[in-house]
């Protein structure tokens, strides 16, 4: 493997109309990893990764691969291997022959297209017409495009969407024998725990905008410290932790603080001569954390 | 590396990958050739070679052009079909994904869907001359096979059905529906044209314009039009103004639907 390319958007932006999908993303993604490019449906991910693609155009900022614009690529499918959500296959062409018309127009040795369909599992169908290819076939046959030019990264829209157990688990060691090979594997996905044994980095992101950036891990403990207090009088309880300083937010059962010990929530109520009659610190899986970010806790 | 050679190579490799372009080319032979027959033989069965209602050699260039005057909506369709199935099935992506200039893609997928057009040309002049020269044959008319000018008939109809197929891309470039595209295709060519042809010949000024209707602009480029029989000679354009009638249908088409839809996001 040649060194590795880097991912960046800076400032990346896209208007629809008066809807801004996109707005000012700026991270980067490095080679090596794995990265999970997360957000709920409609965050503007897809058409993040359509700019990036040179599909769409953004309005303003740019997204490049060490500098280069996608479109000013000199063999921009033995650089950047993607596979977008939309099933972009012609019904009555065969496998082989749909990968052979990019391999051609892209000056791919057409050797490459056995080997990818080998690859990803498809070696035996590739004579066969895609319209009678199930959903995890196709999502196979979209990796097999993304790795036709051997590329050095890979752009990934929720490539687990549509694959059995099966194919997960040999979808995941494939992504990360990938990363390990030293190339950059960008995923994306509307689901935490569909990617959290994937990925090494997350970017999250929500109504277009960045919410977050970094490890699977800072993602664990960014989260974990939330208690659930209760009290007879909750609105007591509660004004008595927002003038320490907590952000308090109702919930069925109780009041969720943010950001809290246990042992201080405690004794706030108690020098506040309020009685507590429930009190527990509140682990937080990835997934919640996740969800909480994005904006779309329901009730706890 | 991303060449034009490649992209040529690659929109080539799409037309003959999938079922339609050698079905339409059946039906297309198909009906050509019965009509061509069966032109030859109404007219063989009503009289002897000297006394046919038309001269021999306008007979003869009748039935031969058949090729073109039937063939060309299958052209036409051809290109459209091949370019709106790139929208339809969204295949746009990977292309520009392999070639992200799209100009490229489009002047290649121009150049690949002209050279089926000349294709479906030889095979649409290989029905009419074939099925149409055989049954004047059986008739005794002298099928004028040796004649340079039946050749000349024969090499414009060739470039005529490319350049059709070509007006077909630039079609479904700006009509990206492939519907829409269809019913255009077909209302205009089987009824619209028609009638504006012969509605065109009804004053002086009207048939001066009528003459640059791709309909009559290809007439005059292939040098015959089923319009002689239905009256007075119609005024035509020179054969290679004709030819340049249609290629310049085709380029604005095409510049508009570079605009139009070509160079949008690909969402």
């Amino acid at each position: 493997m040649t060194t590795g390319v880097t991912i960046e958007f800076t400032s990346l932006t896209k208007t629809f109309g008066q809807v801004q999908a996109v707005s000012d993303l700026s991270f980067t993604v490095e080679p090596g990893q794995v990265t999970g490019f997360l957000g709920p449906n409609g965050a503007g991910k897809t058409t993040t990764l359509r700019m990036l693609l040179g599909l769409v155009r953004p309005t303003s900022g740019s997204a490049t691969f060490g500098g280069t614009a996608y479109r000013d690529l000199p063999s921009p499918l033995a650089t950047v291997g993607s596979a977008l959500e939309a099933a972009s296959f012609h019904p009555g062409r065969s496998a082989a022959n749909h990968l052979r018309t990019y391999a051609q127009a892209a000056g791919i040795d057409r050797e490459r297209v056995q080997l990818v369909l080998h690859r990803v599992g498809l070696g035996a169908y590739g004579d066969r017409r895609v319209g009678g290819y199930s959903l995890g076939m196709r999502q196979r046959l979209g990796l097999a495009f993304a790795l036709l030019g051997d590329p050095r990264v890979l752009v990934l829209d929720e490539p687990i969407n549509g694959l059995d157990p099966e194919g997960i688990k040999w979808i995941r060691l494939l992504l990360r024998e990938l990363a390990d090979e030293g190339r950059t594997v960008l995923i994306s996905s509307h689901l935490l725990s569909e990617v959290q044994q994937s990925v090494d980095e997350v970017v999250i992101v929500s109504h277009g905008k960045l919410i977050h950036r970094g490890s699977l891990a800072s993602l664990d403990q960014s989260e974990q410290k939330q208690v659930i207090v209760d009290a007879t009088d909750r609105q007591v309880l509660a004004a008595a932790l927002e003038a320490a300083g907590y952000t308090v937010s109702p919930l069925r059962g109780g009041v969720l603080v943010a950001d809290a010990e246990a042992a201080e929530v405690g004794r706030i109520a108690f020098a506040a001569g309020i009685a507590v009659t429930a009190l527990s610190q509140k682990r937080v899986g990835l997934e919640e954390s996740f969800l909480h970010l994005v904006g779309e806790e329901g009730a706890l | 590396m991303s060449s034009f050679g490649g992209a040529l190579s690659s929109e080539v490799t799409k037309i003959t990958s999938t079922r339609l372009w050698w079905i339409l080319a059946i039906i297309m032979v198909a009906y050509i050739a019965v009509c061509a027959g069966g032109l030859a033989a109404l007219f063989g069965s009503l009289g002897t070679p000297t006394s046919t209602p038309l001269a021999n050699d306008a007979l003869v260039r009748l039935v031969y052009s058949f090729g073109p005057s039937l063939g060309y909506v299958f052209a036409v369709l051809l290109g459209a079909l091949a370019t709106t199935n790139e929208f339809r099935h969204q295949t746009l992506t990977p292309t520009f994904l392999a070639t992200p200039r799209r100009g490229r893609v489009l002047v290649a997928k121009l150049l690949a869907l002209t050279g089926a057009g000349a294709l479906y040309g030889v095979l649409a002049l290989v029905a009419s001359v074939g099925a149409g020269g055989a049954v004047l044959a059986i008739f005794g008319i002298d099928p004028l096979l040796a004649d340079p000018a039946t050749w000349q008939l024969i090499g414009r109809s060739i470039i005529a059905m490319a350049l059709w197929s070509t007006i077909g891309v630039a079609l479904g470039v700006l009509v990206p529906s492939q519907v829409a595209a269809i019913v255009i295709v077909l209302a205009f060519t089987q009824f619209v044209e028609p009638l504006l042809r012969l509605a065109s010949g009804i004053t002086d000024w009207t048939a001066q314009v009528g003459r640059f209707l791709p309909g009559a602009a290809s007439d005059a480029l292939v040098g015959q039009s089923a319009y002689q029989l239905a009256g007075a000679d119609p005024l035509m354009l020179e054969w290679w103004q004709g030819g340049l009638v249609l290629l310049g249908i085709a380029v604005l088409v095409s510049v508009l639907g570079w605009f139009t839809s070509w160079r949008r996001d690909v969402t």
